[in-house]
């Protein structure tokens, strides 16, 4: 039995994104102590100010600090990316596993309502819900875009189940009487961990991208502070054209360093799934 | 192969049932009556005066908003396929259909060529990893353009404007074609628009490039273990031969099915990307709509997307089997 470290040894790419990600929800955590997150308020500030000795990161033209700003605004979009690709998941996993354990016409259905699902593309639906509701929240926003993530995990799943229902030691269980609820849960949940995990990452990673997008349109919380709401508002301040720089490149960087991170752990969990495959054979 | 047609048709013709559905539910489905908001807002900037409950029942009528749900969706549906989407608030009377399809030509025009070419140059990009005799410069190209493939497509878009457009400004940052030019079918006009494609072009080549570059590295490596690549070997054929017409060729055809998933998400990125450069396509158009809360045309945009995709992926599965027989085959 390997350690949980030696995993990590084994695969920098995965410990590398993890460790990003941790750093920078630690970052956030430690927040209050760095800065004083108040002034993270409309008007906390003087308004468009460089980055000076009393604000690091200098203040839009709202007047809120920069860095206070984007230590309050990682955390949330984290939060929101990592509750989405949860309930996202959870649908995903659950539907996956009865498309690939029953087939038939419960799978059929399953697979056709996944198919027509990732064709349509999220951002439209999530603009029409973006438009109809008079105000947009976290929680709302991180439901919609979950029950747009769904299908890559429920495609996976449904594969590895497929794959997995016909190995002998699921026959071995069911000669010993297990019932079906009980062989899922007990004999292919703790096999299909792996796959779990790495379509997590995908959907925290298809959530994340789908909220910032959002956001991006001005559609997002109006009334919170993401990362994407603060990108928003730059472009929307046209910060760029200004040479605002201090307003855009922290959090075009949270941003970036985030996506790099989830490409790093998923790229990472890929080899390690694959070479479990290898040494399986 | 006609069962495989049927298949595929029959499918682009239910996605497309379900995004018209879906267009037509979401808007009922939330909180909040659009007809009394918007007299809402007529009155508050006063507006609006005598009865307003049968002013409400006017425009409740007038938007066939009084009909039961069920004839309101066949009209829905029926103008749907005529693509009556009706007209636009923000400048009535122009109609909807008519804002959508004056955007769809750049949209078209950029994600089509930006597509194109970063399919391309990121499979030949994936193959050459692949390729054991590559030159190791290549090994280095391959870290930025796969770390480049994980952000998304706008955050670059902002960062090549900054970069290319205001701190070394060489290439123009915003519009479609030179500010104040009437456009003409000449020379100056096309060189005008190409210059303004370079930066929101480029922000979605870079972007996705790695994403083919390692899906097509992946496949070579396994095609280049398949038997017959050890057949052609005994045979005693070139290695270029053998890399190119057997190796590449075949690992090439997945490349297509990515390319029909990928539809969807390459649009949506590039929507983003028409934002930050106010690149007048479809995306833009529809920052702007959201902006003057122009539901109509948001939602005629919306459609239009949905219609769009599952189009093109019918037309990418419509062409698979002339690129791969065995489709054809089996299934004949």
């Amino acid at each position: 039995m390997r350690g949980r470290f030696g995993l990590l040894k084994r695969e920098p790419l995965l410990a590398f994104g993890l460790a990003l990600l941790l750093l920078l929800g630690l970052l956030a955590v430690l927040a209050p102590l760095i800065v004083d997150t108040s002034l993270a308020a409309i008007g906390a500030a003087p308004p468009r100010r460089p980055p000076s000795a009393a604000h690091w990161l200098g203040s839009d033209t709202q007047g809120r600090d920069v860095l206070a700003s984007l230590l309050t605004a990682t955390p949330r979009t984290l939060e929101i990316g990592l509750l989405a690709g949860l309930i996202g998941l959870a649908i995903g996993g659950a539907l996956g596993l009865i498309a690939g354990w029953f087939r038939g016409p419960a799978d059929a259905i399953i697979r056709t309502v996944c198919d027509v699902m990732m064709t349509i593309p999220a951002i439209a639906v999530l603009v029409l819900v973006g438009t109809s509701v008079r105000s947009m929240t976290v929680g709302l926003m991180a439901l919609v875009v979950a029950l747009l993530s769904w299908m890559v995990p429920a495609r996976a799943i449904r594969a590895q189940v497929l794959s997995l229902r016909e190995r002998s030691w699921i026959d071995v269980a069911r000669l010993n009487g297990m019932s079906g609820p009980h062989i899922i849960l007990a004999e292919l949940l703790p096999n299909l961990a792996p796959y779990l995990a790495a379509s997590f990452v995908i959907a925290v990673s298809t959530a994340m991208l789908a909220t910032i997008g959002l956001e991006a349109l001005g559609l997002g919380p109006q009334n919170e502070l993401t990362l994407g709401m603060m990108i928003f508002w730059a472009q929307y301040s046209g910060a760029i054209l200004r040479g605002m720089w201090w307003w855009w490149v922290p959090p075009v960087v949270a941003l970036a360093l985030i996506f790099i991170a989830l490409l790093a752990i998923s790229l990472g969990m890929d080899r390690l799934v694959n070479a479990r495959l290898r040494s399986d054979a | 192969m006609v069962g495989y047609l049927l298949r595929r048709i029959g499918m682009a013709v239910l996605v497309m049932f379900v995004a018209l559905s879906v267009n037509f539910a979401i808007p009922r489905l939330m909180p909040g009556d659009p007809v009394e908001q918007q007299l809402a807002a007529v009155s508050a900037a006063g507006g609006q005066t005598g009865d307003m409950a049968e002013a409400a029942a006017a425009m409740r009528a007038r938007l066939g908003l009084d009909r039961p749900l069920a004839v309101q969706y066949l009209a829905f549906l029926a103008n749907s396929i005529r693509f009556d989407l009706g007209v636009s608030v923000a400048s009535y009377p122009q109609p909807v259909a008519e804002i959508v399809l004056a955007g769809l030509p750049w949209t078209i025009g950029l994600l089509g060529t930006a597509t194109l070419l970063s399919f391309v140059v990121g499979s030949l990009l994936g193959a050459m990893l692949a390729w054991p005799r590559a030159p190791k410069l290549l090994k280095f190209l391959a870290l930025p353009v796969v770390v480049l493939s994980a952000v998304p497509y706008f955050i670059l878009g902002i960062v090549l404007m900054a970069l290319l457009g205001i701190l070394w400004p060489v290439l123009p940052v915003a519009g479609g074609y030179p500010f104040g030019m009437v456009p003409n079918a000449d020379f100056a006009t096309a060189l005008g628009i190409a210059k303004h494609g370079v930066l929101p072009g480029l922000s979605i080549v870079l972007a996705s490039l790695g994403t083919w570059a390692v899906a097509m590295r992946g496949m070579v490596v396994g095609v280049l273990g398949e038997d017959y690549i050890m057949l052609a070997e005994a045979k005693g054929l070139s290695e270029r031969r053998i890399f190119l017409a057997y190796g590449v060729r075949n690992a090439l055809l997945p490349q297509f099915t990515q390319l029909a998933l990928k539809l969807g998400l390459l649009v949506s990125g590039a929507i983003l990307v028409e934002v930050i450069f106010a690149y007048p396509g479809i995306g833009y158009r529809l920052y702007v709509a959201i902006g003057q809360k122009d539901v109509f045309v948001v939602q005629g945009i919306v459609m239009l997307l949905s219609l769009s995709i599952a189009l093109a992926m019918l037309l990418l599965d419509l062409i698979y089997p002339l690129i791969d027989p065995r489709v054809a085959a089996r299934s004949a």
